[in-house]
């Protein structure tokens, strides 16, 4: 028996512990946010957070997330407020939308752990997942919007020459 | 415009009875399908109106069907705008409902970036319909007349300043006979609130927060998961199967054979092995294990690099005419100056994100599909052949899809699920793994041309000849297909705007040795990438600059037609008074989108700006790149902008996104890899080995400008596309010196 929580609630799996976290969420909680993408972590189309950090759900075996916590993008925020998902509608970032719970939860996760990313630290971090709509143009300025409503103050950007 | 949907008198229907909602459009009857992705608000159980185009129900909620396939150019919102714009619905009183698949709509097929194209004046005279019958019923109401009463959001107002609301006006406006429909007025463009603006779409807070329904998240029926193993060749069969290690698998239900498909591919599945299981991880370890061998038939052959050097022969020689003005040939016989260039470019597919899927449930007598399709009623006809149906007993529920890009307009994989149906007698949902979506697509086309000119004293263009050769879309629909049909050459081809005296285009055979489909743009990729490449050289050759050159090829304003030059061309369907060749128009987004991109300034060393413009989809775009190209070689896109003429746009910010996106697809013609077969097999396999672009091989900004314009509405998801890979290897060429003449680039600038 494996034990965890999702989105706050306790879970206990006693199936394959190979199953991929992606499947067991899907087909057994019917969690549909994480989406199949590709099935070898090369789209991000099935990002979660594990403990907090993104992870791609599609090749995390069940058995790795023991006593830990998952959160889906249904966990995100209560009602799409989180900042991420509130400057993704601000920017009107998707067109299809099939990749964007993923890209979100890939760029919470990277707020979470810096909350100012640069230009370049967004692209690094962010080219991991896929959007064939090709939406990376704005998804990059949801997440600049986002890192401002996070940190809550305006903050002066030297070469600009004006606070952003 | 399909005549069903002429809105006379007898179309009206008066009263769904039971319902009392006020109803335009048409009707017929089944089951009212559920709005799939959630909507301003869920519509009233009791409405049984989700098959028409407008409902207005007693309550004053509306009822707008979409009827086509929402994949990311937000139609489900254009749709709506227009019709809510003239009814002058208030936007949250709004409800989208999705169409089934149903002849009776007209077209459905949501490919070729025409369902504006095809729907807005008949979704116009609907919604103005309503606003008509609103003011009559207050009219007849208050006993003045109708021209004393204006309707305003959702409220009818006299000029003495009274005032209903339309959800009051319901049922008087049941007892009126509402004039023809071209005596009711559409508004003047002036009076437009919702077409032309940037609203946001319906749909954006579902999809923000993972609520919308993709063919995979249709939770009902409650399905078992089914997998499938297909031919590794187009035309090959099974030949033994050693299903015991998948039988063995926890949660393995049923393996079963699908029939290998007879004669032209068209949308048939495969044909293969079918895994059906309990849920998809257990139908996944079991493909792993299951053994099959095959027949790989006449396609087994296929080989790529021979296939290049074949198509590269064919346009090395005369080919059949497609286009002549002039004397091109014997002139350039004689010409001692000619630039002559071959371009190359390779399979490539769709790749949506979201991988083929659907569910299907066979009844007796009819089979219900949910699939994530572009073309329900293609899903329909192919689903009525695997079972032995007549298609109107296949309804067709079309979900969100996850992209498209003219894959899901082949529903191979409907009806997959609905022959898995049949023999086990189970719901059935059939995912596609990534692996089966890139090795068993129908491929966009591969393909070389050869083009030559001379020039006059000027450098202008004398003389100019065009062959194109490509594996064509003819041999999906018609076996052993080998002369493209003259659709796929007017998609580029047949219609460059080159202005010159003497023109020779040629098209030469191939045959098809994969399933050949469509994607985004189709064959106007290979040949804008051609055509404008070849202008950019021929620039360079004169010693002109490009955007200048550009602008003196394709020549002063005017209008060409194609046809007077012995072509045979069916301008997209679109009437050529209304959607003419115009040359200005051309020019105007070239001027345009030079003058955005400061188009001649200079640039540090290692940067390049390349141009390049394009008609499709009786859409004018032109794009500029910007790059950098290392002294190593690497390529980075610092910024592009684009200028778009589509005639009347409904919303200006799906336009700029389709802009966006459809520049960064572009770059995949560019930097992929692409398809390859060897032994007639698919050699990639998922996207470590297919290469899309990614964040960091995409500019992050992408400067876009609509031209405002009266004209006919025309493409949208389409145009952006063909342009961005020419004008980026015209900008590489400006960096650094190096052309490209065959795609990808590969390690072309490394080396």
């Amino acid at each position: 028996m494996i034990t965890f929580t999702v989105n706050g609630q306790v879970r206990e799996f006693s199936g394959d512990p190979t199953t991929p976290v992606l499947w067991y969420l899907r087909d057994e909680l019917q969690l549909t946010g994480p989406k199949f993408g590709c099935g070898m972590a090369q789209c991000g189309a099935c990002t979660i957070h594990l403990d907090g950090v993104a992870q791609r759900s599609c090749i995390l075996p069940i058995a790795a997330i023991a006593g830990l916590k998952i959160t889906t993008i249904e966990g995100l925020s209560d009602d799409g407020d989180h900042p991420v998902q509130k400057a993704w509608l601000e920017h009107k970032v998707p067109q299809c939308g099939f990749c964007q719970c993923g890209q979100m939860m890939q760029a919470a996760s990277l707020l979470a752990s810096n909350p100012t990313p640069s230009d370049d630290e967004i692209v690094q971090n962010m080219s991991g997942n896929i959007c064939r709509c090709g939406t990376y143009p704005r998804i990059h300025k949801a997440i600049k919007s986002a890192s401002k409503a996070m940190a809550g103050v305006e903050y002066y950007v030297p070469e600009e020459g004006e606070t952003v | 415009m399909s005549q069903y949907f002429d809105l006379t008198r007898r179309r009206f229907l008066k009263s769904t009875a039971a319902v009392g909602a006020l109803v335009v459009g048409t009707c017929f009857t089944g089951a009212a399908p559920r709005v799939m992705a959630g909507v301003l608000a869920q519509p009233d159980d009791s409405a049984k109106t989700a098959n028409l185009f407008v409902a207005l129900r007693p309550d004053g909620i509306v009822e707008i069907t979409c009827h086509r396939s929402e994949m990311g150019q937000q139609i489900r919102t254009a749709i709506a705008q227009i019709v809510a714009d003239e009814m002058e619905a208030a936007w949250d009183k709004v409800v989208v409902i999705q169409g089934k698949g149903d002849p009776r709509y007209g077209d459905q097929n949501t490919d070729g970036s025409r369902s504006i194209r095809y729907n807005m004046q008949r979704l116009r005279e609907m919604g103005a319909s309503v606003r008509y019958l609103m003011r009559q019923a207050a009219a007849t109401r208050w006993g003045v007349s109708i021209d004393s009463c204006s309707a305003e959001q959702h409220t009818v107002s006299h000029s003495s300043g009274k005032s209903f609301t339309y959800a009051q006006l319901v049922n008087d406006a049941l007892a009126i006979t509402p004039p023809e429909t071209d005596k009711i007025p559409l508004k003047n463009r002036s009076e437009w609130r919702y077409i032309n603006t940037a609203m946001a779409h319906i749909d954006l807070k579902d999809l923000v927060t993972g609520k919308a329904t993709f063919a995979a998240d249709v939770l009902e029926p409650k399905a078992l998961i089914a997998m499938v193993v297909r031919p590794p060749v187009v035309g090959g069969t099974v030949k033994n199967v050693d299903a015991k290690a998948a039988k063995a698998i926890d949660g393995v239900v049923d393996i079963l054979e699908i029939p290998a498909p007879t004669g032209a591919p068209l949308f048939q599945p495969k044909g293969g092995v079918a895994i059906v299981a309990k849920n998809t991880w257990a139908a996944i370890k079991a493909r792993r294990v299951l053994s099959v061998t095959w027949d790989d038939g006449k396609n087994g052959d296929y080989n790529s690099e021979e296939f290049k050097a074949n198509l590269l022969a064919t346009v090395a020689e005369p080919q059949a005419s497609v286009r002549e003005l002039g004397d091109a040939v014997n002139i350039l016989a004689k010409a001692n100056d000619k630039l002559v260039a071959d371009y190359y470019a390779p399979h490539l597919t769709q790749a949506p994100m979201e991988p083929p899927c659907a569910t299907a449930m066979y009844y007796k007598d009819r089979v219900d599909v949910w699939a994530a399709t572009q073309n329900p009623q293609a899903d329909m006809s192919t689903v009525a052949a695997i079972v032995g149906m007549k298609k109107e007993q296949i309804n067709v529920h079309v979900t969100m899809l996850g992209g498209g890009f003219g894959r899901k307009s082949k529903p191979d994989f409907s009806a997959e699920a609905a022959y898995i149906s049949m023999k086990t007698g189970q719901p059935i949902r059939v995912q596609w793994t990534r692996e089966d979506d890139i090795q068993h697509s129908f491929y966009h086309a591969v393909s070389a041309q050869h083009i030559e000119a001379s020039f006059d004293k000027n450098g202008a263009i004398e003389a100019y000849l065009h062959r194109t050769a490509f594996s064509p879309m003819a041999s999906t629909f018609q076996e052993n297909a080998t002369k493209a049909m003259s659709v796929e050459l007017r998609l580029g081809f047949t219609d460059n705007p080159i202005n010159t005296p003497n023109m020779k285009l040629e098209n030469g055979e191939a045959p098809g040795k994969a399933r050949i489909g469509w994607m985004r743009s189709v064959s106007n990729i290979f040949h804008a990438f051609a055509i404008q490449s070849f202008i950019a050289e021929a620039a360079h050759k004169a010693g002109r600059d490009q955007k200048d050159y550009l602008l003196e090829t394709i020549g002063p304003d005017r209008i060409i037609d194609v046809t007077k030059q012995h072509a045979t061309y069916d301008n997209y369907g679109g009437d050529k008074a209304l959607y003419p060749l115009d040359i200005s128009r051309l020019r105007q987004v070239i001027e345009k989108v030079a003058k955005m991109s400061k188009w001649g300034r200079k640039l540090p060393k290692g940067r390049g700006l390349g141009i390049a413009a394009h008609r499709s989809f009786l859409t004018y775009v032109a794009t500029v790149v910007e790059v950098e190209v290392s002294d190593t070689g690497d390529l980075k896109i610092i910024k592009s902008w684009a200028s778009i003429d589509a005639g009347t746009v409904v919303n200006t910010d799906t336009v700029i996104n389709q802009v966006q996106g459809g520049s960064i697809y572009g770059i995949t013609a560019a930097i992929s890899e692409g398809i390859t077969f060897d032994k007639g097999r698919v050699q990639q396999s998922n996207f470590h080995d297919y290469r899309v672009p990614r964040m960091n091989d995409a500019p992050l900004e992408i400067d876009v400008e609509i031209i405002q314009s009266d004209a006919p509405p025309a493409g949208v998801g389409e145009p952006a596309t063909p342009v961005y890979a020419p004008a980026l290897c015209n900008a590489i060429f400006a960096a650094c010196g190096k052309r490209i003449r065959q795609l990808p680039i590969g390690n072309q600038l490394t080396a």
